[in-house]
């Protein structure tokens, strides 16, 4: 476990901010409770920094996980792939959100991507291509994803039509348990 | 087999009950029961009085007809004569009867006789129907089967007969009053009943080898199976002369073994834990499911808000019980409760009613550091972490890294922040990091209390098991012990608990560590119900304290078999006993310890290899 080099600090977070915008600072910028990221085999950790010292003591191989997994970095490029583990981390501070509606729910926990149909409410003046926050209806955050058109042009678009690129959901959870931990 | 407890009520008291064991024991007695449906139907077609009254005589409770028995008490004057005529068949039955075969013709032609006697007869002649089931029968149900007599009499009535009926009722109601002041009188009586012996054990070793030839009879084992809990409950009015208590508990655990699959190593050690009765609720409980509990994730959502979403999603629950604020119960639903969006985005746990208890005992505090040595699939640390509200840290150990990665999904899910999740063998702990305010062991365990959840334990399970799984307890919880901070302001706790219910692996190891280390002190679970722990075992004497540890069985509770017992630690352990030499030495093997509480998901296999 260690903390990380500059050049994976500004790949997090660009990444951290393409979903949250100057929100970040809420995650890196906390005086009363202060959290480090720390980088464990290839995976990043969010973790309150009294924790994070606690775990010094347990050796390296034998530590599994410390506080929450935001994602990894991958191994060949060396980009970091966000997880849907960060999700509780991103969501209070997300800068776009998408709402699905409840028939909506549970294809997009399925692996795919929000169609215009399914989408119940919608940020205004999101532009294309930026990081999103999926919901449903009450509020839950599902996952994330990009948007594949702007907020404008989502009204003249059919229903059948990809509004979100889904990038990861809650329902990985269950489908990737055994290659997302 | 009954129906399932999936949906009878998990929790306390629901007092273990004598009608618990004669209900379903008459309920599979077969033989009794379909007497009486029998006869209603064999009945001719009769003038409406005379048909509820034949109804009469086949719901009405035993103790009437135990009462007519007795020549000798002193009776309510109304009932006398027809005492004496049932008393009178009874003394012509004692010749005759003698196996019930022939009993059962034997009350047929009575069934005849008091149609012909009319009115009277029906006060007190309600003969010997009933006789032959237990006496457990007496004593709590008469309220029950009465309340039903006087709705069909009351069906019936019509301006022909309502004088007539109404004469009948009211002499009924006296005949209960009178009953009620000679109830308890009867129970004692009763013992003198001579001719209620049943024969059960087979006239000797021949018998045996034709039996065994022959498929065995569920319903003639089942009833035999009642029948020598019954003779062994009262065994000494009721055994057969020359017959040793031995002889039928032999039969009995032969039976069972036969019925239920156990191995007969097991089928005793369990049989050993209870009473005659107790042991055979206790056999009966483990054919049927527990019901399917979820914990409320308090991190994120109240109880309240997550029941209305899976209301509303077509799921019919209730909560727990009065014993919990976060279970609810769930009684049936029409989408898979592992897989709604409400269980994905976190809000809930499927963790079964009986792990709430430890963390209940540990009462984990806020900014404490808290041990959980064998935590996966986690249902139990993340529990720790709701009750700390996220703050001070748990160190969550689990030895197998498989099933870690269920241990991270679940905390990650429930939006768990407060955790260190490592892989180490859990008697490494005080080397690792000590010096916790809390810990909680949930011992890997042989799974006795789960065979509802795991079968296999009937018959997988050896002595050597049960010399093997309490060493590998004795030296976690002496490593969990040696872990804690005796000096914390807040805790200085530890909660040892297996989901078996043997001694062995319960008092046996918590007796243990209590003569090996003498800085510490059993104290209360804290915990509202639960029987309290064996403080002698079969001629083993343990601790006075370890009344205070808690057992749950799945027959009283409707939980599974769980054991809890809770520490404190007053002082420092002695440096030269700090590491647990005087196990080691005997220790055989390496393998990973702490495999979780959580037995039947699979983990006993990892320590089948001892």
């Amino acid at each position: 476990m260690r903390p990380l080099t500059d050049q994976e600090t500004s790949r997090l977070f660009e990444k951290l901010a393409s979903y949250m915008g100057r929100n970040i600072t809420h995650l890196i910028d906390r005086p009363d409770d202060p959290h480090v990221f720390r980088l464990q085999r290839d995976r990043v950790y969010y973790v309150r920094e009294s924790i994070a010292k606690l775990a010094t003591s347990v050796a390296r191989d034998k530590l599994l996980s410390v506080g929450t997994c935001l994602g990894k970095f991958t191994k060949k490029t060396g980009k970091f792939k966000l997880h849907i583990t960060a999700l509780d981390h991103i969501a209070p501070h997300a800068k776009y959100k998408v709402w699905v509606k409840s028939n909506g729910e549970m294809p997009y926990l399925y692996g795919n991507h929000v169609v215009k149909a399914h989408v119940g409410r919608m940020s205004e003046d999101t532009p294309e291509h930026q990081g999103v926050l999926v919901y449903a209806m009450n509020d839950t955050p599902l996952g994330f994803g990009v948007t594949a058109r702007s907020t404008a042009e989502v009204r003249r678009l059919d229903p059948t039509a990809i509004t979100v690129f889904r990038q990861a959901d809650a329902g990985e959870y269950l489908r990737e348990e055994d290659t997302l931990f | 087999m009954g129906p399932s407890r999936a949906r009878s009520h998990q929790g306390p008291p629901e007092p273990l009950h004598e009608s618990k064991f004669s209900g379903s024991k008459k309920r599979k007695g077969g033989a009794n029961d379909s007497r009486g449906s029998k006869r209603k139907k064999d009945l001719p077609t009769a003038p409406a009085a005379k048909k509820s009254k034949s109804k009469f005589q086949d719901s009405k409770p035993a103790p009437k007809a135990a009462k007519a028995k007795k020549s000798a008490t002193p009776k309510p004057s109304k009932e006398v004569e027809n005492a004496k005529k049932s008393l009178f068949e009874d003394s012509e039955e004692d010749e005759v009867i003698d196996d019930k075969l022939e009993l059962e013709s034997d009350d047929d032609d009575e069934v005849e006789k008091a149609q012909k006697l009319g009115d009277d007869f029906l006060a007190g002649g309600d003969s010997d129907s009933e006789i032959y089931d237990s006496d457990d029968e007496n004593a709590p149900r008469p309220v029950f089967s009465d309340d039903e007599d006087e709705s069909d009499a009351e069906e019936k009535l019509t301006a022909a007969n309502i004088a007539g009926l109404s004469r009948k009722l009211d002499m009924q109601k006296a005949i209960e009053e009178a009953e009620a002041a000679a109830e308890l009188a009867e129970s004692q009586m009763q013992t003198n009943i001579a001719e209620d012996k049943p024969r059960i054990l087979g006239d000797a070793g021949a018998e045996d080898g034709a039996t065994a030839m022959a498929p065995p009879d569920i319903t003639l084992l089942r009833t035999r199976i009642a029948d020598t809990i019954r003779v062994l409950e009262d065994f000494k009015n009721l055994h057969e002369d020359g017959r040793s208590r031995a002889e039928y508990t032999a039969q009995l655990i032969k039976d069972v073994c036969e019925y239920y699959g156990y191995s007969p190593f097991m089928a005793e050690k369990l049989y050993q834990l209870f009473s005659p009765a107790e042991a055979f609720s206790f056999f009966e409980a483990n054919e049927k499911q527990r019901p399917l509990v979820i914990r409320t994730n308090t991190l994120k959502t109240a109880r309240r808000e997550l029941a209305q979403a899976l209301i509303n999603r077509g799921v019919t629950l209730e909560p727990v019980g009065k014993w919990s604020k976060v279970g609810l119960q769930v009684f049936e639903s029409s989408v898979p409760l592992g897989a709604t969006p409400e269980y994905l985005a976190g809000h809930y746990i499927l963790q079964a009613a009986s792990s709430f208890l430890p963390v209940m005992a540990l009462a984990p505090q806020l900014n404490e550091r808290i041990l959980d040595m064998a935590a996966a699939p986690g249902g139990k640390t993340t529990y720790i972490s709701a009750l700390m509200k996220n703050t001070g840290c748990v160190f969550a150990n689990d030895p197998s890294r498989d099933r870690a990665r269920g241990l991270i999904g679940n905390i990650h899910r429930l939006g768990v922040k407060n955790t260190v999740v490592c892989n180490y063998d859990a008697r490494e702990f005080p080397k690792v990091i000590g010096g916790f305010d809390r810990v909680l062991l949930d011992a890997p365990c042989s799974g006795t209390g789960v065979i509802s959840k795991d079968p296999s334990v009937k018959t997988n399970k050896d002595e050597k098991d049960f010399m093997v799984l309490p060493h590998l307890q004795k030296q976690l919880l002496l490593c969990a012990i040696d872990s804690v901070d005796h000096a914390s302001k807040t805790g200085g706790y530890i909660v040892y608990s297996t989901c078996s219910v043997t001694v062995e692996e319960n008092e046996g190891v918590v007796d243990y560590a209590l003569r090996k280390r003498p800085n510490v002190k059993l104290v209360e679970t804290g915990l509202t119900f639960g029987t309290p722990g064996f403080t002698s075992f079969r001629g083993k004497k343990f601790d006075e304290k370890l009344k205070w540890t808690r057992r749950f069985y799945p027959h009283m509770y409707n939980v599974d078999g769980f054991f809890v017992a809770k520490f404190k630690k007053v002082g420092p352990t002695p440096q030269a006993k700090a590491t647990p030499s005087e196990v080691n030495a005997t220790d055989g093997g390496g393998e990973a310890a702490g495999g979780g509480g959580e037995a039947g998901d699979g983990d006993e296999s990892e320590f089948r290899g001892f």
